[in-house]
Order: structure tokens, then sequence, then C-alpha cells
């Protein structure tokens, strides 16, 4: 999902460079102003983590390979601010290391990985510990199906960024986004719920450290994501998310010539596209990724039906010492 | 090639050199490739002569810098198969055609780019930029343990999937994932280890956020 150069506009790249150079800010003095100093290096060494665990490549059938995003991963791991930077410093050292991702592009992948799979990881991730009982049985299902909402949620940043820059119509870039990371948002759901689950069988300090008092303030760190995030969302997917025939042009229309705010002013990528068959390409959208969503929460809740019975009798499983006890 | 020399190649994008470029300043050669990365992505789609004056320039230097030709365009290879998957799909919208050539030229110049500056570059030297341009500490931090550990992960991740295929036969997927996962997990708890005794190393040689 790494945007390279060229891909974007210039007022798209803009626009996502400014939301993603506010949330990081928010994020680092959120750190710094609750983490321990002593756990400063643990976020150095968990964002080496998260970027060595997206080269281990996995098989997933037919020769392909998927890998990890781990925004979940770290945000279970580290709570949502440090996972934000953990993100941030992953994407920024590729861009310049490994030119993965571009440089003008890099607001764009800050936001939509860091951000956007972040925080809407973190918000599915709390509501569903909250409406269920505290289990970890709760807290895998939880983690399972944030893992999947993330994932999703950065597809569809993506998707609308691409399409507001114009180099992609947004009736092709966003089944195909959405489509396929739907499916790779299972994965990441039953990766990151089979680590989250052997950390949990090994180390368990390690993840209850997170919900200690660190976790206490953090209502103002919640709204401020959450309102870059949908501030975002509206920037990018709204101008199409319209079911009807001619809302497209309309909306880019509306938006982009009438003087409403100065965040809301984009000119109409798409003048010259005729837009017929959009409202079922709407409609079948948004049909699928309800079903699609049904499906990955039964998966959600299955995955921490077959995880979390042996946690619960700690007697019954030896613990697990080595990495090569694979059953 | 093998997938291990394929790795080892990405991971070493910095190509020792004595040349004119690699002498330049960091800062000149980042400011210099960020410039021309500005304009080439945010030029029309079609400004042809504007492209083929870029990518002489690059030949240039990467001519002038002494890297064999042969490795920058291995990384490149490396790399291109992400923006052409996004790219194709411009292919099957009217105009496309023209859409898909100008996304590609864009994308390849401004790759070139970044792997000239990286295999010209230490990433050292341009962590120490960063904090010449006041980038919060706490983020070079986070960069620069991240940098310095992550191929210390990737080896003992290498080491332990070693490990788990020397003992265990053939095996069928879901235990492959969970084997998988096992390694991760199990990296994740050094890492915090190795956190815990990094932060003591650097306590006992006065440091301070």
């Amino acid at each position: 999902m790494h945007i390279p150069d060229g891909f974007l506009d210039i007022k798209t790249a803009a626009t996502c460079g400014a939301l993603a150079l506010t949330g990081v800010g928010v994020a680092l003095h959120t750190v710094r102003r609750t983490l321990p100093e002593r756990r400063v290096p643990l976020v150095g060494l968990a964002a080496a983590f998260v970027f060595a665990a997206q080269m281990l490549n996995f098989p997933v059938g037919g020769g392909a390979s998927g890998h990890l995003m781990g925004s979940v991963l770290a945000v279970v791991l580290l709570g949502p601010s440090a996972a934000v930077l953990v993100m941030t410093a992953v994407l920024v050292l590729q861009c310049f290391m490994f030119a993965d991702g571009g440089v003008t592009a890099l607001g764009a992948n800050v936001f939509n990985m860091a951000l956007v799979s972040t925080f809407t990881g973190y918000a599915v991730y709390r509501l569903l510990c909250r409406l269920g009982p505290d289990t970890p049985r709760t807290r895998l299902m939880a983690t399972a199906f944030a893992a999947w909402s993330s994932t999703v949620a950065a597809a569809l940043a993506c998707a609308g960024e691409l399409a507001l820059s114009g180099t992609i119509l947004w009736a092709l870039v966003s089944p195909t986004m959405l489509g396929s990371h739907m499916f790779i948002g299972i994965g990441e759901g039953l990766i990151t719920t089979l680590v989250v689950a052997a950390i949990a069988r090994t180390r368990p300090e390690l993840l209850g450290a997170r919900q200690g008092p660190g976790q206490a303030g953090g209502y103002v760190e919640f709204t401020v994501y959450g309102l870059l995030v949908a501030l975002g969302l509206v920037i990018f997917v709204a101008p199409f998310a319209s079911p009807s025939p001619d809302g497209l042009e309309r909306a880019a229309a509306t938006l982009g010539f009438e003087q409403q705010t100065a965040a809301t002013r984009i000119a109409s990528p798409l003048n010259d596209y005729a837009v017929a068959g959009l409202d079922t390409t709407a409609l079948s959208t948004i049909l699928a990724g309800g079903i699609g969503a049904v499906v990955a929460f039964i998966f959600a809740l299955l995955l921490a039906r077959a995880f979390a019975l042996p946690e619960r009798a700690p007697s019954a499983a030896p613990p697990n010492d080595g990495p090569c006890c694979a059953p | 090639m093998t997938v291990r020399a394929v790795l080892r190649d990405l991971f070493s994008p910095y190509h020792p050199g004595t040349s004119a470029i690699h002498r330049l300043p960091a800062a000149v050669k980042l400011g210099a490739i960020l410039a021309l990365i500005l304009v080439l992505a945010f030029l029309p789609a079609a400004a042809w002569a504007a492209y083929a004056a870029a990518a002489a320039l690059l030949l240039l230097a990467a001519l002038l810098s002494r890297v064999p030709l042969s490795r920058l365009a291995q990384r490149l290879l490396l790399i291109e198969p992400f923006a052409l998957g996004m790219a194709l799909l411009a292919l099957f919208q009217p105009h496309g055609l023209q859409q898909f050539l100008a996304i590609m030229t864009k994308s390849t110049l401004c790759l070139s780019a970044l792997v000239l500056l990286s295999a010209t570059t230490r990433t050292t030297d341009l962590l120490r930029l960063l904090s010449r341009l006041r980038v919060p500490p706490l983020f070079i931090t986070t960069l620069t343990l991240m940098h310095r550990y992550l191929f210390v992960l990737l080896d003992e991740a290498q080491r332990m999937q070693r490990a788990r295929r020397s003992r265990s036969l053939h095996q069928g997927r879901w235990a492959t994932w969970h084997a998988w996962a096992s390694v991760a997990a199990h990296l994740f708890v050094r890492s915090a280890d190795r956190a815990e005794r990094i932060y003591a190393a650097m306590c006992a040689r006065g440091w301070k956020t």
C-alpha cells in the first residue's frame, strides 16, 4: 500500500502532509509526556521489530506471500501514540533508505498507515473490549477484528487519495483496493492474533504494561486522532461516496468551486469522465464492504475461540520458551 | 540469484566510494534530490522534455559517483514492481496509456534519484542531518535505534527460522503460519528484553532525554 512518487498531485500530497504532520506532532507530544524514560528504547526497538516483521514474508498459497502491516500489533503492544510514532519511523526509514514509498507521498503513507490504520484499529479494539466481558478471549477477538478494520480503512484512504489526485478513477481503484485488502486484512488479523496470543502465553506482562497508568489521560489524543482521521476521510473519500449517478461530478464541483472552507476546496479531478454505472458500483461496494465486515467479524470470533482456550488453564499448557515449538 | 543475495543487496543500499558525489555534504545531496523529486512529481503529465533532462542529470550523477550502474539498476528493479502494480490500474481508464506512461516515468525517475542518494550517502549521515534540522530528539532516537537494531533483529529472526526449519519436517500451511507467529512473538519478547539492556547501557553512559 506504499504510494510511490508521481501518483499524487500537489493538493492531495500537501493535504496529507499537513494531516500527517499534525498527527505525528500530537503523538510525539503525548509520548514524551506519558512514556516513562526507561521505555524510550522500547519504542525504537519496537519500530525495528515492526520493520523486521514486515520483512518476514509468510506463504499465503499459490506461490504468493503476504506480509504484516503491524499497526494493530503496535497498538496492542504499546498503545496508540507510541504506535503512531513507531509506524511513522518505519515509513520514514523505508522511504529514505529503501526507496519504498515516495518522498512526496510520505505524508500520504504516514497518514494512511500510521494514522488511519492505527486510530481505526485502536478505536475498534477499545470498543469491542468495552462491549464484551473482560477476558483474554474478548481481547483476542477485538485484536483480530481491529487488525482487519485497520487494513481496510487504510486501503480506503489510499484509494481516495489516488482518485482525488486524478491518477486512477474512483470507480476503478476503490473496488480493487478495498476488495484485495479485505482478503489481506484477514491475513493481517490472523497473524496479529497469533502473535498477540503467543506473547500473552509466554510473557503476559508485556501486554499488561499497556493498560497501566499511561493510558489514563488518553481522551484528548484519542479525540485529536479521531478528528484528523475523520477530516482526512471527508476530504479524500466523501467526494466519491455519494450513491446518486451524477454525485461524483456534483460533489467535486460543489466542493471545488463553492467557497466553503479552505480545507475542502478541491478542484475536480474528473472533468472528462462519464459517470455511467456508478450507482451500482457504489452500492455494490457498500454491500461488499458490509458482507466483508460480517465475515471478518465471524472469523475474529472463531479465531479468538481457538486461541484463548489454552490461556484460561495455564497449568494445562506447558510454557512455550522456544520459537520452534510449533504443534 | 538466491533470496539471501537479494535480501543482502536490499539491506545494504550504501555503496562505499570516494567519488565527488560521495564526498558532497549529506545536506547538499538530500536538498538536491528532494528538489528534483518535488519538481518531477508535480510536473504536468506530458512534460517529456523535462523527464529527459532529469534522466540525463541522474545518469551524469550516477556516472560521477562511480557506483556500478548494474547495481543501481538491480536495486531499482527490486522496488519497481510495487509502483508497477499500482500503475497498472491506470491502464483500465480513458486515456489510460498516457497516464500509465507518465506515472511510470515519474515514479521511476524519482526512485532512481532515491536509489542514487542511498547508494552514495550513509544512513547515519542522514540521521545526523535530521538532528541539525531540529527534528524532535525523541523521533531521532527512535529512528536511530530502529536503524541500529533492525539488522540485529532480522538476523535473530533468520536464526530462529533456520532453527525451526531444521527441527521440523514438511508442514502444512496452518503449522507454518503458527510457527511464523511464534517466531514473530519471540522476536518481540527478545526486543523488549534487549530494550531493557539498552536502557541500562544508555544510562551507564550518561544518556539524558
